[in-house]
């Protein structure tokens, strides 16, 4: 997929996001509106997958650690083919594989069942080393949030994945700045971050999260750096593509009413 | 099983010892360790499969999620660590990374309850059973000795899905022999009685056993059950004894609440409601001392079932 085609697919997700969202007037979509460009490249450009043969064990795989962008994943599974666009509406509804924090077993494509945040990395490290047992050569990918990396278990995986030369690893923090409580730098310091992942023993690259041709970039660095594995620190904006959400904290936990969304997707186009 | 305890391995030597033998009947197990593979004897599994053997370090969370992560691509992770670690610091690893999407992980934890004696109160685990319970799939075995121990790995190594397996520090009292019938979720009559039924497990089955002789010599003729699997706990074999002996006394190596005690409990009050007593911690947390020192303190010896059992025997 070329750069315009990836453009129009992450517009459709973060048009997606606020639908969805709106729909059942809860979820995160200022944390989802961050994630998405880094999601629509993994999946529509970098990630060697099948949508028809879900549990193919050559796959990639994708851990969205930071469970609450969920409605990004969800979106960019259904384009993949993996479920029904038309489910996308069900999120968050009762009987809908679509959880308010995605579920493994429940949907088609979820690697891991997250939203209690800090054991992505754990799981996908764990997934990177039966990698290394077997010789295969499937990459892992995994997304967490700023915020998500105060947990403690998040350096613990840091620490074994470089202990253990997981370079078939490569984790993006979405660094967007906001948490739940509002400007990361105000709930808990996590500067100098690259300093931290470097003295951690791993491959950091800084790019603009919302930078295709520096995403795509990354991951090709990240596939050629040896011995180690690589994080991405992506700086992101939160909200980002509308607005009124953009750099917003009301929007990390909280749905745009049925006039915002109609202002959102004008903006999206 | 007999009056007089004959003492055999500790459970945890047998764990190691079958992990051995599993990993050389399948190359899809693997073991994991938070840096205690000597005491929990996954170093024998670690000796022998370097590169199917992973340390983690002392962070038991990311030895949790991690296994878990391996489970999802096939392999049947061992995660081994102290019981009181790998249940206490992981649970909600436990919960979200393993049980939730019901992954193949296998957690052993050693040195559980009381009996592990000097160390003292942080290393003992005596909630591990309530927690492990309360996950949702997860099956929950505490074997009494090291023949029972090795049955129950091995089964738990097939079972696809998650366990939970409480091994102990001590040399463990024998009361099963080599080929024994132990099946997970089928508990044991390991000693028949009329008159009352004693539900014990882990070390406490050796207690319940000398507590029956001693009954015998008062005319009380009690049964012994080894419910070695506390989830799913074997229904039938409560309700059956409840019927023919008409009381029940449990005796665990944990805390009365949320272990053996309250899941027999559970199926008492709905099935066939009969006299009960419990053996266990009462609400507290134990200290350093010699094993048999603490279970006389903290009244876990074949005495204090004894005493339970006449206690009990007067409501019948």
């Amino acid at each position: 997929m070329d750069i315009d085609k990836l453009t129009e697919t992450a517009k459709t997700i973060r048009r997606d996001i606020i639908k969805m969202t709106t729909e059942v007037n809860s979820g995160h979509p200022g944390g989802s509106l961050s994630a998405t460009d880094i999601i629509t490249v993994l999946y529509f450009k970098a990630m060697r997958h099948d949508p028809q043969n879900p549990s193919w064990p050559d796959r990639d795989r994708f851990i969205l650690s930071k469970g609450h962008a969920a409605p990004a994943l969800y979106s960019a599974l259904a384009h993949s083919g993996y479920f029904p666009k038309e489910q996308l509406l069900t999120l968050r509804k009762f009987g809908s594989p679509l959880q308010g924090h995605p579920e493994m077993g429940k949907l088609q494509g979820v690697e891991a069942s997250t939203g209690s945040l800090g054991q992505g990395l754990s799981i996908a490290s764990g997934i990177a080393l039966a990698g290394k047992i077997d010789n295969k050569d499937y990459h892992t990918y995994v997304m967490i949030g700023d915020g998500e990396s105060e947990e403690g278990q998040i350096w613990e995986a840091a620490m074994s994945s470089a202990y253990y030369r997981l370079d078939n690893l490569t984790a993006f923090i979405d660094y967007n700045s906001i948490q739940l409580d509002g400007w990361v730098k105000d709930v808990m310091e996590l500067e100098p971050i690259v300093d931290k992942w470097k003295g951690f023993g791993w491959h950091v690259i800084e790019i603009d999260g919302h930078n295709f041709t520096q995403i795509i970039k990354a991951i090709d660095e990240a596939k050629a750096a040896k011995g180690k594995p690589t994080v991405v620190v992506a700086r992101t904006i939160k909200g980002k593509g509308v607005s009124f959400m953009e750099n917003n904290v009301e929007f990390h936990g909280m749905a745009a009413t049925r006039e915002q969304m109609e202002a959102a997707l004008k903006e999206l186009g | 099983m007999s009056c007089k305890r004959v003492y055999g391995m500790a459970t945890r030597d047998a764990y190691g010892k079958m992990l051995v033998e599993l990993g050389r009947e399948n190359p899809a197990i693997v073991a994991l360790d938070a840096d205690l593979s000597k005491s929990t004897k996954s170093v024998l599994f670690a000796k022998e499969f370097k590169d199917r053997f992973f340390n983690m370090g002392i962070a038991e969370a990311n030895m949790v999620s991690t296994a878990a992560g391996l489970a999802s691509c096939g392999k049947i992770p061992f995660a081994s660590s102290f019981a009181s670690f790998l249940m206490c610091k992981t649970f909600d690893q436990l919960r979200m990374s393993v049980a939730n999407p019901h992954l193949n992980v296998k957690l052993v934890g050693s040195h559980g309850g009381i009996s592990i004696g000097e160390d003292g109160a942080s290393q003992m685990a005596i909630e591990d059973i309530a927690l492990a319970c309360s996950l949702p799939g997860f099956i929950v075995l505490v074997p009494a000795d090291e023949f029972s121990t090795m049955a129950l790995v091995r089964q738990a190594a097939e079972h696809a899905g998650p366990v939970y397996i409480r091994t102990g520090r001590p040399k463990a009292p024998v009361i099963y022999q080599q080929g024994s019938d132990i099946k997970i979720g089928t508990a044991n009559i390991v000693r028949e009685g009329i008159d009352v039924t004693v539900i014990a497990n882990g070390l406490m089955v050796q207690e319940a056993v000398e507590a029956a002789c001693v009954c015998s010599e008062r005319g009380i003729d009690v049964r012994v059950i080894d419910m070695h699997t506390v989830k799913p706990i074997d229904i039938n074999i409560i309700v059956q004894s409840a019927q023919t002996t008409g009381a029940i006394v449990t005796a665990e190596e944990h805390l009365l609440s949320g272990g053996l005690g309250s899941a027999v409990a559970q199926v008492v009050s709905e099935h066939c409601p009969v006299p009960m007593g419990f053996v266990g911690l009462n609400d507290t947390y134990a200290e350093s001392g010699t094993p048999d020192e603490l279970f006389r303190k903290y009244g876990l010896t074949a005495e204090h079932i004894v005493r339970k059992i006449e206690e009990v025997m007067k409501r019948k």
